[in-house]
């Protein structure tokens, strides 16, 4: 697997296996995550892309009967070592998912309630958070005007737009998304792709995506997962146009999946 | 012989009659106890009802007494049960995945809540109102407020399983302690749901008997102090409609059509609410 | 550019965590404290005609407060044979009303129509038991009851049971009010189980041509026959509790007749009438006992209930 070409690696993923009761969902995964590059996860569905992505920041932890076992490093602590502070390991990794989660708030409460949980702002300080946090969302314009509205009355695109404000607004190191546009119409997408190119200025962020035209043209690397198995990973010029494997040759060009 | 295919069609038609028969057999009884809700008790409310305490034999009076009893009962008994139900609800949608407590108190709520409400009362009775002696509106408190928290624990419940999985899951990934979660967002989430709830259950309360007889009692007069016995619409309804007094009577038909309005709005309401915010989620 | 995290918070917030889940957890076991608090102080109150009567209280007709005699027969026995009259009426009406709600009613008015029914379960007992005491039975007993003196009291076997007094109270007429008062919410549960059905199902019965009473009966029926059980334990569970309704115009006489047109008693009637009236202590002991009786007999019931609605969640669980 060709991860030596990731001189800067953020989250380096070393032998994780997952376990939904006694199904192995993934098996001995490896990887690294580059820093302030977008990495796509791509696959057919029930491939294990979202679970992994979902051992990140451990989110799989609110169900029983899920487990992971190998290590995932970040910052050089194992995020899934048991004593590691959940809460603190996701404020540090942020997340938006395949559906708008706008919180029943207002648009301006959605983006300070993550804020509010680790640090002590002032009035002005939170506006201007607010702000910037809309603003790099692209969302400022729009709702400048309404933020004591309900963050429930925008529009799905909209909605989804905020939900990246509100993960960004915490500045996490690392920022997943699940699917991020696959419940928008094409507008939205290409809104939300536009800032995902912005984003990777400042963030490090992984995504997953059903789409592979969406990965061609988000991601720096990608990744092809396949029944639990990382079968290839690497450049996504790479992938996409010269895969070493027949699976993932196969996958791209629609002979399967 | 009938060839097969009549005989079906016969079946089903009869069978289909039968229904609509039945829808109509169920509407023909609520009609028929409004009706006579109406015409009973209408000509029996007058402004005395509501400034009046209830009379001795003989005399004239009204229900203010029990009009306040009954709801100075039924709003200590929910604000009582309400939070304890809330919380319990809570810890089974919220905490209950794991472990023995979440399914035996699911279980043991169930039993509470098809309980004998009169069962309620005999137990308040035994631990209350036998230990200080006298029947007391503490005691009818007491005794509505166990009839809440089933209820509202298991709304609570219900509605907060309703809340997707995915919200819980975006305020975790923001690092969010799960106390935050639990009280800024599903319960939040959930908020319309659980009112409408504790609204059944407040219906449900102010219409309640059979727990009030052995508890708060009864008083004929205008009583404040909870420490008394306490007069209140059902049990005032019950003696008066078991007496032999025509005025009494009356004043019961009266008493019986405030609670029958008082309860259905607060079922129909219940439910407008409920709607309403189903439709703007 | 990532923020620094304030430990002190970090740790504030563990804290806060475990406290409100234990918080929620106490409330929980409150739930658990309360049923053990009501059968302990049930058991503690009835110890005194527990240890006079023993199980004989259980099979004893006898009820003489004067010469403190005491059992609980007639009661137990007024308490099942209303709840199973009651039930009997109600069953097949409540099937009858899911039946019009599911598959007939014109969409406009199937919410409506729901809601009504709904509403009859809202109606407080003790309206059910003054409209039962001036209105139902004094009709009942001058028009329906005759009747039946005449036309079924005179037949071989079943006769007994509908002769007697036309006096309009008396077990019959509680059955029907009690049967009044369950059928919404069994149609209400059944409702709920026979709209869970698959519409695929019922398409697929459909389209081989069955008829809906047909779809009803052989597919929806057998279909959801646990929750309908669950549904129908629940109104019995009701039934056996049911005091107000009960009270006006069951009759309360302690006596076993065969007639159901007598009057007669019920656990929860008994206790509605004698219990803030009771002297001495076996007195009030028995009658607590009987409040233990009908606990434990709707625990059973609802149990069973219960177990019929799990099996059927169960079911729906695998197919799912």
């Amino acid at each position: 697997m060709n991860v030596e070409n990731i001189s800067d690696s953020r989250v380096s993923v070393k032998n994780l296996n997952f376990f939904y009761g006694k199904y192995r969902a993934l098996k001995d995964i490896n990887l690294e995550i580059a820093d302030k590059k977008v990495t796509a996860f791509i696959g057919p569905s029930g491939c294990g892309k979202s679970t992994l992505l979902r051992t990140f920041n451990r989110m799989y932890q609110l169900y029983p009967n899920q487990t992971a076992t190998g290590a995932i490093m970040l910052d050089g602590d194992n995020v899934l070592d048991k004593n590691q502070d959940l809460n603190k390991l996701r404020a540090k990794v942020g997340m938006v998912f395949q559906k708008p989660t706008p919180f029943p708030m207002s648009i301006y409460d959605n983006i300070a309630f993550g804020v509010k949980l680790y640090q002590n702002l002032s009035k002005n300080d939170m506006d201007e958070r607010v702000e910037w946090a809309l603003k790099k969302a692209a969302l400022w314009n729009e709702v400048k005007d309404k933020l004591k509205q309900s963050g429930m009355g925008l529009s799905g695109g909209q909605q989804q737009r905020l939900c990246i404000a509100r993960a960004i607004a915490v500045k996490p190191e690392v920022l997943l998304l699940d699917e991020p546009t696959s419940a928008l119409d094409p507008i939205s997408t290409a809104h939300i792709e536009k800032l995902i190119d912005e984003l990777k200025e400042d963030f490090t962020i992984v995504i997953v995506t059903h789409n592979m035209q969406q990965a061609a043209r988000v991601s720096d690397y990608t990744a092809y997962m396949y029944l639990g198995d990382l079968i290839e990973f690497g450049d996504t010029s790479t992938v996409f146009t010269n895969p070493k494997r027949q699976e993932t040759e196969d996958y791209i060009t629609g002979r399967f999946g | 012989m009938m060839d097969l295919y009549t005989r079906r069609r016969l079946i089903n038609s009869a069978g289909l009659t039968i229904a609509i028969l039945a829808m109509a057999f169920g509407l023909f009884w609520l009609c028929w106890i409004l009706w006579t809700l109406l015409d009973h008790g209408l000509p029996a409310l007058s402004a005395t009802v509501f400034t009046q305490s209830t009379p001795p034999p003989g005399s004239t009076g009204g229900l203010s007494n029990a009009i306040f009893g009954s709801i100075i009962m039924t709003i200590t008994g929910t604000l009582i049960g309400t939070p304890i139900g809330i919380l319990a609800g809570t810890y089974l949608a919220e905490f209950g995945q794991r472990g023995w407590l979440a399914p035996v108190t699911r279980f043991i709520n169930d039993v509470l809540l098809s309980a004998p409400s009169i069962v309620i009362g005999l137990f308040v009775y035994e631990v209350y109102v036998v230990q200080i002696k006298h029947f007391s509106g503490w005691a009818g408190t007491a005794a509505l407020a166990i009839i809440v928290i089933p209820i509202v624990i298991r709304t609570t419940e219900n509605m907060l399983k309703l809340v997707p999985a995915t919200l819980r899951e975006a305020a975790a990934a923001l690092g969010a302690p799960q106390w935050k979660i639990i009280n800024f967002v599903t319960l939040r989430a959930a908020r319309a749901g659980i009112i409408t709830g504790v609204m059944l259950a407040i219906a449900r309360i102010s219409g309640e008997t059979a727990p009030l007889l052995f508890t708060s009692l009864n008083n004929q007069f205008w009583n404040d102090n909870m420490n008394q016995p306490m007069a209140n619409l059902p049990v005032v309804i019950f003696q008066f409609a078991m007496s032999p007094y025509e005025d009494w009577q009356n004043l019961a038909w009266a008493g019986a059509l405030l609670i029958t309005i008082s309860v259905l709005t607060l079922n129909i309401l219940a439910r407008v609410l409920f709607r309403q915010s189903a439709s703007t989620h | 550019m990532p923020i620094r995290l304030h430990d002190a918070r970090l740790k504030r917030q563990t804290i806060l965590d475990t406290l409100f889940r234990n918080l929620t957890r106490l409330a929980a076991l409150g739930v658990l404290a309360l049923l053990a608090a009501i059968l302990g102080s049930l058991i503690i109150g009835s110890m005194p005609a527990i240890h006079a009567f023993g199980f004989g209280f259980l099979v004893n007709p006898e009820w003489d407060p004067v010469n403190d005699q005491f059992g609980a027969l007639i009661p137990i026995i007024g308490t099942l044979i209303t709840s199973v009259i009651a039930l009997s009426i109600a069953i097949p009406v409540s099937f009858g009303i899911a039946l019009f709600l599911t598959e007939l009613s014109p969409r406009v008015l199937r919410r409506p129509l729901g809601v009504a029914i709904e509403l009859l379960a809202g109606i407080p007992s003790i309206i059910y038991g003054m409209w039962g005491l001036f209105v139902f039975a004094p009709l009942f007993g001058d028009h329906v009851e005759p009747w039946l003196n005449q036309h079924i009291g005179t037949l071989p076997y079943v006769g007994p049971f509908f002769s007697g007094p036309p006096m309009g109270i008396g077990i019959l007429t509680a059955s029907i009010i009690l049967a009044i008062m369950v059928i919404p919410f069994i149609a209400s549960v059944m409702r709920d189980v026979f709209d869970v059905v698959p519409t695929l199902l019922k398409e697929s019965a459909y389209g081989l041509g069955s008829t809906t009473w047909e779809v009803m009966w052989s597919i929806v029926l057998p279909y959801t026959k646990v929750g309908v059980a669950g549904g129908i334990m629940l109104g019995l569970g009701r039934a056996l509790g049911e005091t107000m309704a009960v009270t006006f115009v069951i009759g309360n006489a302690h006596e076993l007749t065969k007639s159901l047109l007598n009057p007669g008693n019920s656990i929860s009637s008994a206790l509605a009438n004698e219990f803030t009236e009771a002297f001495g202590e076996l007195y009030t002991a028995s009658l607590i006992e009987l409040g233990l009786i009908l606990f434990f007999i709707t625990f059973v019931v609802l149990s069973l209930a219960r177990y019929m609605l799990y099996k059927l969640g169960q079911r729906e669980g695998k197919a799912a």
